[in-house]
């Protein structure tokens, strides 16, 4: 009996909070955008019993989607989220590694600081840390007023609202989650492989890559979906720093929910991109579990 | 003992210069006195004069705080549940969903979330205000605490809670005297990082706030999105000095706790 309690609270609780209000969004995705309160048909009147429920699924159908694919808008938002997702990982990995890197190096006394050092971002407001970059980012913020007075440029640079405070809005956000995995890779390395590889002749630069690197695959892997998974989906990032020719999904959504009222197609788009992240949250997963596996 | 190579100590270097002087230069620019943000006109605490009389930022804050310690708490109620379920409640059917819906919101996209939840406040006219983002913030929290409670409970001699209820106790007691004391530490963390999730949390705040209802995090982002403020740049370095003051004491804390178990284990091998 109280164990039925146990499993009875939480279940029910992520039943009715996570898993129902999904399928509302299914459901309202494959609906007709209507002038009423709420702003969509056909609405399940359970009123009048089964007759009521066959007029509610005849009334559903797949218009929304026939219009996401017709409107190269959604498409180019799709492929350019997929776009800056996949550059941005690859920049942080750049940027992550050397400092993973740097930290399994130290010496053993340093670490936890280091790692304190990493993870302290993590706790600081997101909002905060995207926001801290419009200031340096901007025509005449600070990063264009050192340049200029160092003499490298002349005129100031066009950084924020382009794609490429994107990219650096996302590689500083996510960082954390790059050198945490990679870190803890490189920490377990076997020093005495990488002696094993210089007395056999390597260069300490061949030893990297023979050596060091392959070990640390799984992390890499491992930190490149923990930052590719949520920038997909991201949407305070571009509408703060990116411009208004910076297409991404979530950004979509929120304005086609915000400003344009339609929920339908709000639901719609919101249905794809999760289908768009399936398939890397299943090779994520699996990279865990065969990690788990070569652990136990 | 290794010394740092050139390569390390330049990487290093950069790195934590690249994670730390954004939020450096937010800070100082904060207490500076001119209106252009970004030309400094001298020291003054004037933006946080102006940020203390600001009331639409002090109830935002308020509804904030209140809104995560509720959402909190009940997450780490229900996670702490879900963990042990998960661990320890064996075969049941739904299983499998169950521990679904406790991982996938962790990688849902906080616009789908929040889309899915206001949707679900709509369906059932329920109004929006403090409760539907307390709920809506419980619900995605809640998966975070199970992960890190669960991962405490994995590693836990399962033989002591045997033991105490051989030795009489109900599941109920076993579990209160025996387990919890040793999953405290995990449930803790569990509980401030729910805490700092919600704290956080626009995107899915301003989908489930009605307008009764105003969280720091959505009032920010209305004023920045203007651009930068230097009354924003005030509250935001309130707000890291509240969370570097944070992390720095729990991880002196639970340093000297370590060290002193470790004395305590020294003590016993003594005797």
């Amino acid at each position: 009996m109280r164990r039925l309690t146990l499993i009875a609270v939480p279940y029910l609780w992520l039943l009715a909070l996570f898993l129902v209000p999904f399928l509302i969004v299914v459901k309202i995705s494959l609906s007709d955008t209507a002038l009423a309160i709420p702003p969509y048909t056909p609405e399940l009147d359970l009123r009048e019993g089964w007759a009521g429920v066959k007029e509610f699924l005849a009334g559903l159908d797949f218009e929304n989607f026939e219009f996401l694919a017709s409107d190269d808008l959604y498409w180019r938002a799709y492929l350019s989220s997929l776009q800056i997702a996949a550059i941005s990982t690859f920049l942080t990995l750049l940027v992550g590694y050397p400092i993973a890197y740097g930290m399994a190096k130290a010496p053993e006394h340093w670490r936890p600081t280091l790692l304190l050092l990493v993870i302290l971002p993590f706790w600081t407001s997101f909002l905060i840390r995207v926001y801290s970059w419009m200031g340096i980012l901007a025509t005449e913020g600070y990063l264009n007023q050192l340049l200029i007075s160092i003499g490298i440029i002349g005129e100031p640079l066009t950084i924020l609202n382009t794609n490429v405070a994107v990219y650096i809005g996302i590689v500083y956000t996510y960082l954390p989650f790059m050198i945490l995995p990679i870190y803890s890779s490189l920490e377990r390395l076997d020093g005495s492989l990488l002696e094993a590889a210089e007395d056999l002749g390597c260069s300490r630069f061949s030893a990297f890559w023979l050596v060091t690197f392959p070990l640390s695959k799984a992390g890499v892997i491992a930190g490149s979906f923990l930052v590719f998974i949520p920038a997909l989906g991201e949407f305070v990032i571009p509408s703060l720093l990116g411009g208004s020719k910076t297409l991404m999904i979530g950004k979509v959504l929120w304005e086609e929910f915000f400003n344009n009222r339609d929920w339908p197609v709000a639901s719609a788009v919101a249905v794809i991109l999760l289908l768009l992240l399936i398939v890397p949250i299943i090779l994520f997963q699996r990279n865990e579990q065969k990690q788990r596996e070569a652990e136990g | 003992m290794r010394k740092l190579t050139w390569f390390n100590t330049t990487a290093l270097t950069l790195g934590f210069a690249f994670l730390y002087l954004p939020m450096v230069i937010l800070v100082v620019y904060s207490f500076n006195a001119s209106k252009l943000v970004t030309v400094w006109g001298g020291f003054s605490t004037r933006w946080y004069g102006e940020l203390m009389r600001n009331e639409a930022f002090l109830d935002a804050a308020w509804v904030t705080v209140k809104v995560a310690v509720m959402s909190s708490t009940l997450a780490t109620i229900l996670g702490t549940m879900a963990a042990y379920v998960l661990v320890r409640a064996g075969r049941f059917a739904g299983r499998t969903l169950f521990s679904g819906m406790i991982y996938a919101p962790l990688v849902m996209p906080e616009v789908i979330t929040g889309l899915s939840l206001l949707l679900l406040f709509i369906g059932i006219g329920m109004d929006r205000g403090v409760m539907t983002i307390v709920l809506a913030h419980t619900t995605f929290a809640m998966c975070y605490v199970s992960v890190v409670v669960s991962s405490r409970l994995v590693s836990f001699d399962r033989s002591l809670e045997e033991a105490a209820l051989d030795l009489g106790c109900t599941p109920f007691e076993a579990f209160r005297l025996v387990t919890l004391p040793i999953i405290a530490p995990a449930v803790i963390s569990g509980w401030l990082l729910a805490f700092t999730l919600s704290l956080d949390d626009l995107v899915i705040a301003s989908f489930t706030a009605g307008p009764s209802a105003t969280t720091l995090p959505i009032k920010i982002f209305s004023a920045v999105r203007l651009g930068v403020s230097p009354e924003i740049n005030a509250l935001s370095t309130i707000m890291i000095g509240i969370v570097t003051v944070g992390v720095i004491s729990a991880s002196l804390i639970s340093k000297r706790s370590m060290l002193r178990q470790s004395a305590e284990e020294r003590a016993a091998d003594r005797t």
